[in-house]
């Protein structure tokens, strides 16, 4: 840095004293107006910094946090649909299918809902899963297809212990605690197979015959056709909860899973269940 | 003037700089003010008419009703906001259809290099919005304070009060032909007679004081203020348009081959232009046209009028100043080179000119675009679907099993209807034997069959099922068609989709 400022003899203008190959460079400042502009930026950010949370120990003197904005923004909206969600609340899910408005405003937040609370088991489009996660877009129901029957067990749930008009049902285990031997657990896995007209061994589907009657007719039913009472599905259909074949079905028979479905009451807005309801059915409703 | 010189005389004039010789120019150059005198004749005339005009049409066409029924806006020219409708007299668009504004810039565009490589600058020098603006406010200002003379004269002299007065009065105008501007801007998008009692009563929302202030604002600050300056340092349109004129073209000249040289009018053996200045007292650009073309010209050819008033009094011909071809130009001055200033070369210049070029490369592709851009858009508006179907498959499940083995498939039905019937339309399938068609919350006509009700101006939704009964080989795709019948019975609308089954 040489000490004393040297002029540019062509240009007449200052150098900044560095000099390569002999030439040297010339001092150029930035123009006066973009100056001005940056000192005005740094001014701006310090008053910024002030005015908004900026660092971690301040909250700034305007009191403005993004987090309140969007709880605001979230209570305006509840606030708008207030008057709406009141009458949903009241309604029956019948007379929410019934009316135009209701009907539309349900579906389209129930599947939000459905989205948020169900979709992790019951899948995105309510197709459910093999091993136990029923598919909401068939027509076949295991607790009831109503609307009341679909309310209900949105709101008590299922074996979850939560309510106490749960929907409540228990299958023996039938291999694991001994009340059948594998021999007969196959012969009845092969009845069953029957029922649908799969049996490729007719003597053993004979003798599980037998045992279903005396264990499984009860709830299942004389001919498979289930009983929604119990919540014991059909077994003369071809949708199959655990998966099909004669290794899954004998493998249910002697040790039972039986799914679990939380209770929604008090979870969610008695209007969000009606909403979930409408939705549900609307999955797979024909009329 | 200042001491950057305009580029196309800086590489005439200026010898080859040896480094010593290396002067600092300055980078940014004063405003000279312009003060424009007042001008009479047949371009004038042609300018007030073609201002007339424009500020009739921006004034009034939102005022224009047109009845389209009840419920719906009566104004003729309406963009609606709130309802994403656009509406022109009989014409409706919808958002999706912004395409048509895309299609009408395009034809603004190409029509633009039409004019102006048939005629000049005449978009700038009559009709751009800056140019009537400013046009009616130096208009104001000469009203208040004076011509030229007198306008220089009050800025030279003492603040007094007759100054005070007389510019408070014209900003005063100003302000109120700016606030009518910006007045006038929102009714676009409101209901003409409704916006302007809100706006009063002060019910209006906060948008529609923003834009009118924008555009007050704006029209102030350009018209009053910056004038010139928006043609020559703001808008790109002189940068380029350069490239659209030719030697063809119609531009504002000066026929230097019959001025030159320069001379009282009394003098001997010079040419005609007598060193008036007429024409550069009246240019609202301040420039002189006798420098040959420049990029501040907005080719007004208010000169045109100010030399030929001159030439009147003088009792020479008309047409010093004139709109002409370059291509005539070097023809005339080539036709004179050599000769004495006079009637002989006065005559001899004039008659070595033809007819402008109209019909010539570039005009011919610029017609074929614009013609071109027009048919598609016609054709376009003329095929517009008023009544479209949308068909969503449901993407989960892709199918689902019922329980005597049948497959079913999910879709979202979605009616467009951009007309104002709203009779319920009956939703068919085209698909192979045995597939079912069911819709939720659909009424049923006589024959059973789904009859979906579609909203006037609007769109409704619909969940529809396909159900294939079991038993039925399916492919993993089957293709469908969902159909709209008019309840006559004939085709309003279809569209295609899927029947998605398990992988055999």
């Amino acid at each position: 840095m040489p000490t004393k400022i040297e002029k540019d003899t062509l240009s007449g203008q200052e150098t900044t004293g560095h000099e390569w190959d002999g030439l040297k460079e010339l001092n150029t400042p930035l123009p006066k107006w973009w100056l001005w502009t940056f000192y005005a930026t740094i001014v701006f950010g310090l008053v910024w910094m002030v005015i908004y949370p900026s660092l971690p120990f301040w909250r700034g003197t305007s009191g403005w946090i993004a987090r309140e904005a969007i709880v605001e923004e979230v209570r305006a909206a509840e606030a708008r649909h207030a008057p709406m969600m009141a009458r949903l609340r009241e309604a029956t899910p019948a007379a929410i299918q019934a009316d135009d408005e209701m009907r539309g405003f349900a579906l389209a937040g129930g599947r939000i809902a459905f989205a948020n609370n169900c979709a992790a088991c019951h899948g995105a489009g309510g197709q459910g899963a093999v091993g136990g996660f029923p598919s909401l877009a068939d027509d076949e129901w295991i607790w009831g297809g109503s609307l009341e029957e679909i309310q209900h067990t949105i709101r008590h749930g299922i074996r979850a212990n939560e309510s106490d008009e749960q929907r409540m049902s228990m299958m023996p285990r039938f291999g694991a605690d001994g009340l059948l031997t594998s021999a007969q657990i196959n012969d009845v896995a092969e009845h069953v197979l029957s029922l649908t007209g799969r049996a490729t061994d007719t003597a053993a589907a004979g003798r599980g015959a037998t045992i279903f009657a005396e264990q499984c007719a009860s709830c299942h039913g004389e001919r498979g056709e289930g009983n929604r009472e119990f919540g014991a599905p059909r077994l003369n259909d071809q949708i199959w909860l655990y998966g099909e074949g004669r290794r899954a079905i004998a493998s249910y028979i002697h040790n039972p899973r039986m799914g679990v479905m939380p209770s929604w009451q008090g979870r969610l807005d008695p209007a969000v269940v009606n909403m979930l309801t409408v939705y549900v059915q609307s999955l797979g409703r024909v009329n | 003037m200042s001491t950057i010189e305009a580029p196309h005389r800086a590489k005439a004039d200026r010898p080859l700089q040896t480094p010593a010789r290396v002067e600092a120019q300055a980078l940014y150059a004063d405003r000279q003010k312009v003060y424009p005198k007042r001008v009479f004749g047949k371009v004038r005339s042609v300018k007030w008419a073609v201002l007339m005009l424009c500020l009739a049409l921006y004034y009034v066409v939102p005022w224009l009703r047109w009845d389209r029924g009840a419920g719906l806006p009566d104004q003729a020219v309406l963009v609606d906001m709130t309802n994403a409708r656009l509406f022109f007299f009989w014409i409706e668009i919808w958002p999706q259809e912004i395409y048509f504004l895309t299609g009408a810039l395009i034809l603004g565009a190409f029509a633009l290099f039409a004019v102006s490589s048939l005629f000049g600058r005449l978009w700038c020098g009559f009709t751009c919005p800056q140019t009537v603006w400013t046009d009616l406010f130096m208009f104001v200002e000469r009203w208040i304070q004076g011509d030229r003379n007198a306008r220089m004269k009050l800025d030279q002299g003492p603040r007094n009060a007759n100054w005070w007065t007389r510019k408070a009065l014209t900003h005063a105008v100003w302000v109120v032909i700016a606030a009518a501007t910006g007045g006038a801007w929102i009714m676009y998008f409101n209901d003409a007679p409704t916006i302007t009692r809100q706006f009063f009563t002060g019910e209006a929302g906060v948008t529609v004081y923003f834009f009118f202030a924008l555009f007050a604002g704006f029209t102030y600050l350009l018209a009053g203020w910056a004038r010139e300056q928006v043609c020559t340092y703001m808008c790109p349109w002189p940068r380029f348009q350069a490239a659209m004129l030719d030697e063809n073209s119609l531009v504002v000249t000066y026929r230097d081959w019959r001025g030159e040289p320069r001379g009282k009018a009394k003098a001997d053996n010079v040419g005609d232009c007598v060193d008036c200045y007429a024409c550069v007292h009246v240019c609202p650009t301040g420039i002189d046209i006798r420098d040959g073309q420049q990029l501040e010209c907005i080719g007004c050819g208010l000169c045109v009028d100010a030399c030929d008033s001159v030439m009147g009094k003088l009792g020479r011909p008309k047409g010093l100043v004139a709109f002409e071809t370059l291509k005539n130009l070097s023809a005339s001055a080539a036709a004179t080179a050599g000769m004495a200033p006079g009637l002989e070369r006065q005559t001899a210049g004039m008659a070595a000119r033809e007819l402008p070029r109209f019909i010539r490369p570039r005009t011919i592709m610029y017609a074929g675009a614009l013609t071109a851009v027009a048919l598609a858009m016609l054709l376009a508006f003329l095929l517009r679907s008023t009544l479209d179907v949308t068909v969503l498959r449901d993407r989960a499940p892709l199918y689902v099993r019922l329980s005597d083995g049948g497959i079913r498939n999910g879709y979202t039905v979605r009616i467009v209807n951009k007309r104002r019937e709203d009779t319920p339309l009956v939703l068919a399938l085209r698909a192979p034997e045995g597939f079912r068609l069911d819709v939720q919350d659909a009424d049923h006509d006589a024959e059973g069959r789904p009859l979906l009700a579609r909203r006037a101006d609007g769109i409704s939704q619909y969940r529809v099922l396909v159900t294939v009964p079991p038993g039925q080989r399916l492919p993993e795709s089957t293709p469908i068609t969902f159909r709209l019948l008019e309840p006559g019975g004939q085709l309003a609308t279809s569209q295609s989709s899927t029947f998605q089954a398990p992988r055999r």
